[in-house]
């Protein structure tokens, strides 16, 4: 508990010392600001380019357009409908990986035919082709939640495939010489032994599905969301620079809250087991 | 010989059989052939648009190297920097892990802004960021993660700090380099396509890819994403080459471990 | 004593600070003559290892002082008057042997062609020539150690400390590799500092047996073992090989108050 209270602490130093740094290099290079005149000029560090960060903060609690609620709720909501796109599809997707990890573990045949190209397809540009699949399914968010479920099963399948695999053929031997079911090794050995592996390989698919939610909603016509919303904002950019930032900030915090709830979730998960991996 | 034959078979045969389903699917149901393309239309739009599509991919590959260029120079420097100086280092790895689980290819537009839309800079800048926290982050680890035994080994020969560094540090971390490389390579043409989707000029493979798939003609689309795939895949092993090259002695020697 | 090589004078070793603190070590006086070949053997945390890590400087004394070659311990680790075997080789997965050979060369700056030179001849007198070129995964076990061993000895130390550098091989290899090491040495001159808890290792190998007790450790006895040289397979055989065996063996389980006399080694 401590812990966790000192790391959101060193969090908000670092953010903090980011907005220091932010608003120094538009002091070093930005617009003239008040009665000052920067030494240098870099077209980066303009209002237009990089709003002040008061500004940003700002834009939060004004309206996101005439006569509408404040950018902050919008943007909030935008962010909840991402998440729950990535999100089930994540869901479905770790089922679907780990399903499958699990017929390959116990099945030479068939794994040898499959997972060629499972592993194949982590050299795919597999985000690229959310919004073909999009367009191609008539949109919508359940379209989208395909995206994220492709993203996630493929990593899963192999974390999951290697972690049955890891168990030491000892502990499997003295399994058979209390002859136990496949199933009970399966409970026993196999899924715990695998779960280390299998938490690394949620962490990566919850950012790849937060990801491949937002790009999925780019062709779809999905306005709810933060894909929507960042499209929108950089549409009507010169009319309101802080709102796209205000849009990526609350893109990343929730792609940094889903890894992070994935984090919690494996520290409960392996309590007391060798330290977490740290990617 | 007939041994290894026995042991691809199987996926071979898959490879085979999902193709040939999937054609006699289309043609024996009556699916509108725009709808779910068979792969003897999409070979067929790879034909047709040969020539479109090699020059698409080539302007969207040289913003994938260039973009791994920069974030991979910037993120080698950064670690070297973090390593020799600041013994924080451990400290700050956890922030690196967080800033990668942000969505980067959200910065797309503010780089279209920063730098032109129609300018290849603003997908080498995107793709740059993408890959700096990977090999940033493995470098690191690369650099700090040295067994003690070698570092007293080096003590009990009085050897300096920057001896330690260039006769220890520096070889160990080449194979957590080349991991980061290889993830990078396929990370750097999805971020380069991806950018390319919130805008860009008419030549690249991700303004191809969407407005086909605008226009319902998913067999260009595919295609198009089929050569992405190739061209991802001959990058990734291209950055094996390399790796052989560079580390002889990784390859052979985790190879030996496995057998 | 004064062709003492090692001088350990009143050292006492603590761990750890405030309420925490561990002695691992108490009252060492040692003393070791040029050319010796001294085993430290005692129970599991009796500090020897710590000890021999003291005399090489890779950790320091709570109280007391150490003199190696007539200099500090540390002066001595400077100016590279020892060299260091492991229970592990440590070895560098992206080094050759002879890579792996020349390293400590490499670390004081000698040139190639002297470093070259040197490395094949270490290599020679580990019995490895041919292998310059292999990579450390490519030898067994033991194979790896008698490089480390090379790569100990490629700048002539005048001390060669060895921290149960045989430990993690099965015992065909080690009792050869025993029987290389006393070669080595008798052709080097080298005087060896060697942890094992080996006691027949310990009397097969050494001049003298530096007994010590269990946490903290205390030298409870030094025994010349004054076995005929030089050492082999008919050694093993002989009575008096026994017999020694069974001195230590009750040193190690007997009373442990430090005998009037026994800290310093007898000139043999």
């Amino acid at each position: 508990m401590f812990r966790a209270g000192r790391s959101a602490l060193s969090f908000l130093v670092v953010i903090g010392a980011l907005a220091v740094l932010w608003e120094v290099v538009k002091l070093l290079g930005g617009d003239p600001n008040g009665g000052w005149i920067p030494p240098f000029q870099w077209t980066v560090a303009s209002d237009l380019n990089m709003p002040h960060v008061w500004d940003i903060g700002a834009s939060f609690v004004e309206p996101a357009q005439r006569n509408g609620p404040p950018l902050g709720i919008v943007l909030v909501n935008a962010g909840i409908f991402t998440f729950r796109e990535a999100f089930g599809g994540f869901v479905f997707g770790a089922l679907l990986g780990l399903g499958l990890a699990i017929v390959f573990v116990h099945s030479r045949l068939l794994e040898r035919a499959l997972v060629p190209y499972v592993v194949a397809s982590q050299t795919v540009p597999i985000i690229a082709i959310a919004p073909v699949v999009v367009i191609w399914l008539r949109g919508g968010w359940l379209a989208v939640a395909v995206i994220s479920a492709y993203l996630t099963f493929f990593p899963v399948t192999i974390a999951g495939l290697r972690g049955l695999r890891s168990p030491d053929p000892r502990a499997l031997e003295l399994m058979r010489s209390y002859a136990s079911s496949s199933r009970d090794v399966l409970l026993k050995v196999r899924l715990p032994a695998a779960a280390p592996y299998l938490f690394a390989a949620f962490k990566v698919a919850a950012t790849a599905s937060v990801v491949g939610a937002i790009i999925g909603e780019l062709p779809s016509g999905i306005r709810d969301g933060l894909g929507g919303a960042i499209l929108n904002f950089n549409q009507f950019y010169v009319s309101g620079p802080p709102k796209l930032w205000a849009a990526i900030i609350v893109a990343a915090f929730v792609g940094i809250g889903f890894f992070s709830l994935v984090r919690v979730a494996e520290a409960m998960f392996l309590r007391g087991r060798t330290a977490p991996s740290d990617a | 010989m007939s041994k290894r034959f026995a042991y691809n078979a199987p996926a071979v045969l898959v490879f085979v059989g999902v193709l040939g389903l999937w054609e006699l699917a289309v043609r024996a149901f009556g699916i509108q052939q725009f709808l779910l393309p068979p792969p003897s239309s999409i070979a067929g739009a790879f034909v047709e648009h040969f020539d479109e599509l090699v020059t698409v991919g080539r302007n969207t590959l040289t913003e994938a190297v260039g973009g791994l260029l920069i974030g991979g120079v910037a993120a080698l420097v950064v670690a070297f920097a973090i390593a020799r100086w600041a013994t924080a280092s451990r400290a700050l790895l956890p922030f690196a892990i967080a800033a990668n689980s942000v969505p980067i290819i959200a910065f797309a537009p503010i780089m279209n802004n920063w730098f032109g839309v129609l300018n290849p800079l603003s997908k080498m800048m995107v793709v740059a960021v993408l890959v700096f926290f990977p090999i940033m982050i493995n470098t690191l680890r690369g650099l700090t993660l040295v067994d003690r035994s070698s570092l007293e080994l080096m003590r009990s020969y009085a050897a300096t700090e920057l001896a330690v560094f260039t006769k220890v540090r520096i070889p160990n971390a080449l194979p957590y380099v080349f991991t980061a490389l290889k993830v990078s390579a396929t990370l750097s043409l999805i971020g380069a396509i991806v950018a390319e989707y919130f805008g860009g000029a008419r030549s690249v493979l991700g303004q191809f890819i969407i407005t086909e798939a605008a226009f319902f003609r998913f067999a260009n689309a595919w295609a198009a994403i089929v050569v992405a795939s190739a061209v991802s895949i001959a990058f990734f092993l291209i950055i094996v080459a390399i790796e052989r090259v560079a580390i002889p002695w990784h390859a052979s020697s985790r190879s030996a471990e496995s057998s | 004593m004064s062709d003492s090589v090692v001088r350990v004078r009143g050292v006492d070793k603590v761990f750890g600070t405030g309420t925490d603190k561990t002695p691992a070590l108490q009252h060492i006086d040692l003393e070791i003559p040029k050319g010796a070949f001294v085993s430290l053997i005692g129970p599991s945390g009796c500090g020897k290892s710590t000890l021999l890590r003291l005399i090489g400087d890779l950790t320091q004394p709570s109280v007391g002082a150490i003199d190696v070659n007539g200099k500090t311990a540390h002066r001595a680790r400077l100016d590279r008057d020892y060299g260091m075997v492991f229970q592990a080789p440590v070895l560098f997965d992206w080094r050759t042997v002879q890579g792996n050979v020349e390293l400590p060369l490499e670390v004081s700056a000698k040139d190639k062609a002297v470093r070259a030179a040197r490395a094949r001849a270490m290599l020679a007198l580990v019995e490895l020539t041919g292998f310059e070129r292999r990579y450390p995964w490519q030898l067994s076990g033991g194979m790896q150690q008698r490089v480390a061993i090379a790569r100990a000895l490629s700048f002539e130390p005048a001390i060669l400390l060895m921290d149960e550098p045989f430990g993690a091989l099965d015992e065909m290899t080690r009792e050869r590799l025993n029987l290389e090491l006393l070669r080595i040495w008798k052709q080097t001159g080298t005087t060896i500092v060697f942890v094992t808890h080996s006691i027949p290792e310990a009397v097969f190998l050494s001049t003298h047996v530096a007994v010590m007790s269990a946490r903290p450790g205390r030298i409870l006895e030094v025994i010349p073992v004054d076995l005929p040289q030089p050492r082999n397979d008919l050694t093993r055989e002989d009575e008096r090989y026994f017999g020694f065996i069974k001195r230590v063996r009750e040193r190690l389980r007997g009373r442990d108050v430090a005998r009037p006399g026994a800290a310093e080694v007898a000139a043999s």
